[in-house]
């Protein structure tokens, strides 16, 4: 009889359960990456770089070689790292204020010197682990604590996007997913694997970023946060493949 | 024929899950967990195997085993 096992990780299974709130976004993400390493047989060798931000809360949930980073600095420091353990599969598992305000020079530079690692950017609007305040990707209109009337073109400029800035640099790889329905997690795992793979042919930087919720400091129930990745913000950030070297 | 291994205390009360079955047997049960999170109850019989609550869930807190 033939079975067929949807099962995460033992080590995610079995650790303590994560600090993320009930429907955060960090929880899908990280494993997609996770489930990715464990397919490729490369969970063992694997370090996780995290950045100081809510994704470093699964430095205390799983137990795989990792380092936790300064705020912004986890791309830089996994350009570090896999310079000098290049058998490794390197990444930075890292926030989207980490990534396009404060660090934002480490992700542009990595890219441009096409550093040989995989960044996973998880996109949810807002700096979660400080409260909810305006990001780089903050919808225009999108109410956070640090725009409580809405975030204003014209003060504030306009959501970045991270396919645009990129577009025409020589990486192996660019995608953005999103985790708001079954088809799509799916899809964005299939992108991780790419990344990944990429890096293990030694063709250099490979980014995906993925649209997720943060539940908390939208004030929205989860199942309203995934309506609104589907109805808002996947209008602004489309998702797709827009980077693949020596396929367009 | 589907086996559906539900671990209670890892379930944050999201209730993705019951959005996400195809089949529509995942429900809220109104009972509380260890945390105070209001988890779900599966309909096994029913269920079909697909893994669509495994990949929905967020907390690692599903498996399931299908077998043909
Ligand atoms: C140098 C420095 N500046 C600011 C902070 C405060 N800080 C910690 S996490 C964070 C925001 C994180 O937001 P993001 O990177 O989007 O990650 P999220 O929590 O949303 O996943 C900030 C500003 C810090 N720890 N160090
Ligand atoms: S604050 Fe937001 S990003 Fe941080 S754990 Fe909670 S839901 Fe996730
Ligand atoms: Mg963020």
């Amino acid at each position: 009889m033939a079975t067929k096992e949807f099962k995460a990780p033992e080590m995610l299974r079995t650790g303590d359960p994560t600090g993320f709130c009930p429907g955060c976004g960090h929880g899908t993400v990280g494993r997609l990456g996770f489930e990715v390493l464990d397919e490729m047989g490369l969970l063992e060798k694997s370090i996780s770089v995290y950045d100081v931000a809510c994704d470093s809360l699964y430095m205390w949930a799983i137990d795989t070689d990792c380092v936790g980073t300064a705020h912004g600095r986890a791309i830089a420091t996994a350009a570090g790292v896999k310079r000098v353990r290049k058998d490794c599969p390197v990444w930075a598992y890292v926030g989207d204020g980490a990534s396009y305000s404060i660090g934002f020079q480490h992700t542009v530079w990595s890219a441009v010197r096409n550093e040989n690692i995989t960044v996973v950017i998880i996109n949810n609007g807002v700096f979660g682990m400080t409260g909810g305040q305006m990001a780089p990707t903050t919808l225009i209109g999108q109410k956070t604590t640090s725009s409580p009337a809405g975030r204003r073109a014209d003060v504030n400029g306009y959501p970045m996007d991270i396919t645009k800035i990129l577009t025409g640099q020589d990486i192996a790889y660019l995608a953005r997913g999103s985790i708001d329905t079954v088809a799509n997690i799916n899809k964005t795992k299939k992108y991780i694997r790419k990344a990944f793979e990429k890096q293990m042919n030694n063709e250099g930087f490979s980014l995906v970023e993925v649209l997720a919720p943060c539940p908390t400091n939208w004030g929205l129930s989860p199942h309203d946060s995934l309506e609104r990745i589907r109805n808002e913000v996947m209008e602004v950030f489309p998702i797709g493949e827009y980077i693949e070297r020596g396929v367009k | 024929m589907a086996q559906i291994i539900y671990d209670k205390k890892r379930c944050k009360g999201c209730h993705y899950c019951v959005d996400a079955c195809p089949k529509k047997i995942i429900t809220v049960s109104g009972e509380l967990n260890d945390k105070g999170y209001e988890v779900v109850e599966f309909d096994e019989a029913q269920c079909i195997g697909c893994g669509s609550c495994y990949t929905i869930c967020p907390d690692y807190a599903i498996t399931i085993i299908k077998e043909d």
